[in-house]
């Protein structure tokens, strides 16, 4: 049965304020299910005050074959980091 | 103990709450698939939570240094009061989810006469316990859905549940003595004022999971009364050993 079930991927906020971050995956047959079981799987201990789910198959994702290419050219430009900037003490998350 | 009358209605909602965790606990490590599983496990630590404050509050009706374990593991068969219903076995994931949503909806609608109960220690427990339940019933109402407009196979399965629990539905709105005592005080609910929503509503959810309703008239009943079925000695067995074997045993 459970070779059957769809991949998705939860996304849980934290609390208010902090943006949905991805915990992990889960098997479900369908939307109302996924949510329940990233309730139960990934919030039961308070996890979360928001889920996301979205079924895997709709994630388009980089090819690592491509890494070179993509990312590595950034590697050198270490001036693209905005490491002059003073940050006010009260700004968090940045 | 002067309050024996409300000793006996604190066992009749929470030996209910005892047993039917029991019975999802021995699920776990064995649901249909994961997640299914955590959330099984989950549902049994709910009804567990809730078991424990109805059993510290009647330890101290008891008093005599009397403990919450002491109630739950230290009686013997006809002195557990638990509806039939919640000692049914787990035959297969579908009879788990038709006994629980059975339960769920009842159990919503005790709560939420209870939380307005005079005693204010059994109000703050169901105040507590509302939104657990409420879960509880849409997680077991969605399955029943699920299940009972699914494949055939899960619809034969699923109708064939209900047609088996049917019958213990009923025991539900039967009242003890406790029970009638309880109510005249205004601790206790009168169950028996919502049988009729209770059936309207488990009525609803079947009809939209394509599950015929059972006309079955005959019920059977026992369970309030101490009277169990050939199932409960084995859930005891099962859920006394530690305290008989090791007496006084803690985590």
């Amino acid at each position: 049965m459970k070779k059957d079930w769809p991949l998705w991927e939860v996304f849980v906020r934290s609390k208010n304020g902090l943006e949905h971050r991805h915990f992990g995956s889960l098997h479900a047959t369908d939307a109302v299910m996924a949510l329940e079981n990233a309730r139960d799987v990934y919030t039961r201990r308070n996890e979360g005050v928001s889920i996301w789910v979205v079924e895997s198959k709709y994630i388009t994702a980089s090819n690592p074959s491509e890494n070179g290419e993509l990312f590595e050219p950034a590697k050198s430009k270490v001036y693209r980091h905005p490491t002059f900037y003073k940050l006010p003490d009260e700004l968090k998350h940045m | 103990m002067n309050n024996n009358n409300l000793y006996n209605y604190i066992l009749g909602i929470a030996d209910n709450t005892l047993i039917l965790g029991q019975r999802l606990g021995e699920l776990c490590g064995h649901g249909p698939a994961l997640e299914t599983d955590i959330a099984l496990t989950n549902i049994a630590l709910d009804l567990f939570g809730q078991t424990r404050s109805y059993f510290q509050y009647a330890a101290l009706l008891v008093g005599d240094g009397k403990a919450e374990d002491d109630v739950a593991y230290m009686r013997t068969e006809r002195n557990y009061f638990n509806v039939l219903l919640v000692e049914q076995p787990n035959t297969h994931f579908g009879y788990v989810m038709g006994r629980q949503f059975l339960f769920d909806v009842y159990h919503l609608l005790l709560l939420e006469g209870l939380q307005n109960s005079s005693d204010i220690t059994l109000a703050a427990i169901a105040d507590k316990g509302i939104k657990e339940v409420t879960y509880h019933k849409r997680f077991s109402g969605d399955w029943m859905k699920r299940l009972g407009d699914g494949t055939a196979e899960s619809h034969q399965k699923m109708q064939e549940a209900i047609d088996d629990l049917w019958r213990y539905t009923d025991e539900l709105f039967q009242l003890t003595k406790a029970d009638k005592a309880m109510i005249y005080e205004g601790i206790g609910v009168d169950v028996s004022n919502f049988k009729e929503a209770y059936y309207q509503e488990v009525s609803e959810i079947l009809n939209e999971a394509t599950i015929t309703v059972p006309e079955n008239k005959y019920f059977t009943s026992g369970g309030k009364k101490g009277i169990h079925t050939e199932h409960m000695g084995y859930i005891l067995a099962d859920l006394q050993y530690m305290q008989r074997t090791y007496p006084n045993m803690k985590w």
